[in-house]
């Protein structure tokens, strides 16, 4: 299987969001605007591309029966760090994706890649695999957060567009995010049959 | 390279080292980002007064707490007293909490020393998303609602409500509460002000 | 009051899976019936009430002590998956009869956001014990409720000719949408109790 594969794999064959239907909390709750899906989308694809990494190094030296336990611990560990980094640097960014940040590690994209992936491959195979899914990850956010900021605030990553009259409210809150979601999928369902 | 068996030696050994390697790094990366954190959360609330105070070269020459009772309940507020450059009196930046529509309000509002207001900045929100930011810029000089320049010592309301204030489309009742905080900030620091001529200090803990 | 007051709140007005966008994989993933969306709802009770009550102790006797608050994520994560290992075995042993309704549902919980999402929470909102464990137990009735009202709607969906673009996920979000709309209906009500209770 070679790189680019990997790669494409994740962005469109098996992307999380829209095919594998991975990680839902963080998809809805910090799409409201494009950059904070973007924002949770990158923060998402820096776990996955450090866990990827040191899991597919340790798989060898980890039991069968105390993988999960190990596997959980090594997430929670990016995850942390990169709470700090980011309270560090972007502490604005921090401050509205808030809870979103810590529950990376329940995400079920990055265990799942872990499980299904990590620990099969060599380290560098995990490294694209991650990218590959981090990209699609924080692509399929954007888009979401940027359908809905349009719809919602008139704007995409802050450049207004449309009319304030035009504003629909309602898709930047909670039951647009359902809503959205739900009318992406069944358009990248249709693309995908034809 | 085999892959180790699940044997209980294995398994401890695996877990402890893994605790213990995580656990390194981790305090290694905590010593080395609390610097930045608190840096930044100084430059924030600097950068904060210093907005508030109309953005001119400013000092803090003193952040009390002050506390006062609103509406039967006991609420506390920061006052930072900010000289300009020269060193003269500007008046005070004051963190003013208030209950909004989805939970705390928190703002910080600028005051020169006859109780004018200079700017406001939000600190913390849980409004509606979208309705929350239009907040940040709707009370603004420019924004269709300007409290700049107003002085709340007759107290600020929403045109709804007889005031002189317009509210925020469609979201009245953060605009209440925002008013509310902005109000109550005017009188802590008016009252604080009063105060510490005969109080050299408020130490309401 | 006050205790009513949270409770009103988290089930109705902040509810964790349809305005704070926690616990969503098993609301979509467990929601095809409603006598399964039970047995979920009561195991999520269990395990929520009881791992906070955990994750407090452990933030405020070791974590805060010995200033390790930057280990919460890590430490929180593993009390939660050892503790529901723990109920799995210990209801086993107790009561098959409770490990037979529950027991499938317990592993699927660790990955459950909601369960770390609210001993975040109560820590970040500076509640006490009693008042955590209010929150957990009525989060977690809120959780169960959206569950339970979801697996109705999608009964009956199972009746109606979608589109075919729209089958399977997408009509499931769709009406997920329309729920939470009529959840957003009891927006400010926790305003007014708390008026009404002379808490503001």
């Amino acid at each position: 299987m070679n790189y680019i594969k990997i790669l494409l794999n994740g962005i469109f064959k098996e992307n999380p969001t829209f095919v594998l239907l991975l990680g839902m909390c963080p998809t809805l709750a910090t799409t409201t605007s494009a950059i904070n899906g973007l924002s949770m989308g990158l923060a998402t694809m820096f776990v996955l591309i450090c866990s990827n990494l040191v899991i597919s190094l340790i798989k060898n030296l980890t039991p069968d029966m105390v993988r999960i336990p190990v596997f959980v611990v090594v997430i929670a560990s990016f995850v942390t760090i990169l709470q700090m980094i980011m309270q560090a640097f972007v502490p604005a960014i921090y401050a509205t994706l808030g809870l979103y940040i810590p529950l990376i590690v329940v995400n079920c994209i990055i265990l799942g890649r872990a499980e299904a992936f990590a620990c099969k491959n060599g380290p560098l195979q995990s490294i694209f695999d991650g990218i590959g899914m981090g990209l699609g990850f924080s692509l399929a956010l954007t888009l979401l957060g940027a359908v809905r900021e349009l719809l919602g605030a008139g704007s995409i990553f802050g450049i207004g567009l449309l009319p304030e009259t035009c504003n629909m409210l309602l898709f930047i809150l909670p039951p647009g995010a359902f809503i959205t979601l739900g009318y992406l999928i069944a358009i990248v369902n249709k693309f995908k049959k034809a | 390279m085999k892959k180790l068996e699940s044997s209980i030696t294995n398994m401890v050994i695996v877990l402890v080292g893994v605790a213990l390697i995580t656990g390194a790094i981790l305090a290694y990366v905590n010593h080395i980002t609390t610097g930045p954190i608190k840096e930044q959360a100084e430059k924030t609330l600097t950068d904060g007064i210093k907005k508030v105070m109309g953005g001119g070269e400013i000092t803090v020459t003193g952040s009390d707490p002050y506390s006062q009772t609103v509406d039967g309940k006991e609420l506390t507020y920061v006052i930072h007293k900010v000289n300009d450059a020269q060193g003269k009196d500007l008046g005070a930046a004051v963190e003013s909490t208030t209950v909004g529509f989805g939970g705390d309000l928190k703002v910080l509002v600028g005051f020169d020393s006859n109780g004018n207001i200079l700017g406001y900045t939000i600190l913390q929100t849980a409004e509606t998303p979208g309705l929350g930011a239009k907040a940040e810029t709707w009370f603004q000089k420019d924004g269709k609602g300007s409290i700049i320049g107003m002085n709340p010592s007759a107290e600020l309301k929403v045109s709804k409500d007889g005031g002189q204030v317009n509210a925020i489309t469609a979201s009245t009742i953060t605009s209440r509460a925002f008013l509310k905080a902005v109000n109550n900030a005017y009188s802590a620091y008016k009252k604080s002000s009063a105060g510490s001529q005969n109080v050299a200090s408020n130490d309401n803990k | 009051m006050e205790y009513i007051l949270i409770f009103i709140s988290a089930i109705f007005v902040n509810n964790i899976v349809l305005s704070q966008f926690l616990g969503i994989c098993p609301f979509l993933g467990v929601s095809q019936k409603v006598t399964t969306s039970l047995g979920m709802g009561a195991a999520v009770a269990f395990v929520l009430t009881l791992a906070t009550i955990v994750t407090y102790l452990v933030q405020m006797f070791i974590l805060e002590p010995f200033g390790l608050q930057y280990l919460q994520t890590i430490a929180f994560i593993l009390v939660i998956a050892a503790l529901v290992q723990m109920v799995e075995i210990v209801l086993k042993k107790v009561s098959p009869a409770l490990y037979q309704a529950l027991g499938i549902f317990l592993p699927l919980i660790t990955t459950n956001c909601a369960v770390l999402g609210v001993a975040i929470l109560v820590i970040q909102k500076e509640f006490s014990l009693v008042q955590s464990v209010v929150y957990a137990f009525s989060t977690a009735i809120g959780f169960a409720l959206a569950l339970t009202v979801f697996a109705g709607l999608r009964e009956q969906l199972a009746f109606v000719n979608v589109p075919k673009g729209m089958r399977g996920m997408a009509i499931v979000l769709v009406t997920a949408g329309l729920l939470s709309l009529a959840f957003m209906g009891f927006s400010g009500v926790d305003g007014g109790l708390k008026i009404l209770f002379g808490l503001n």
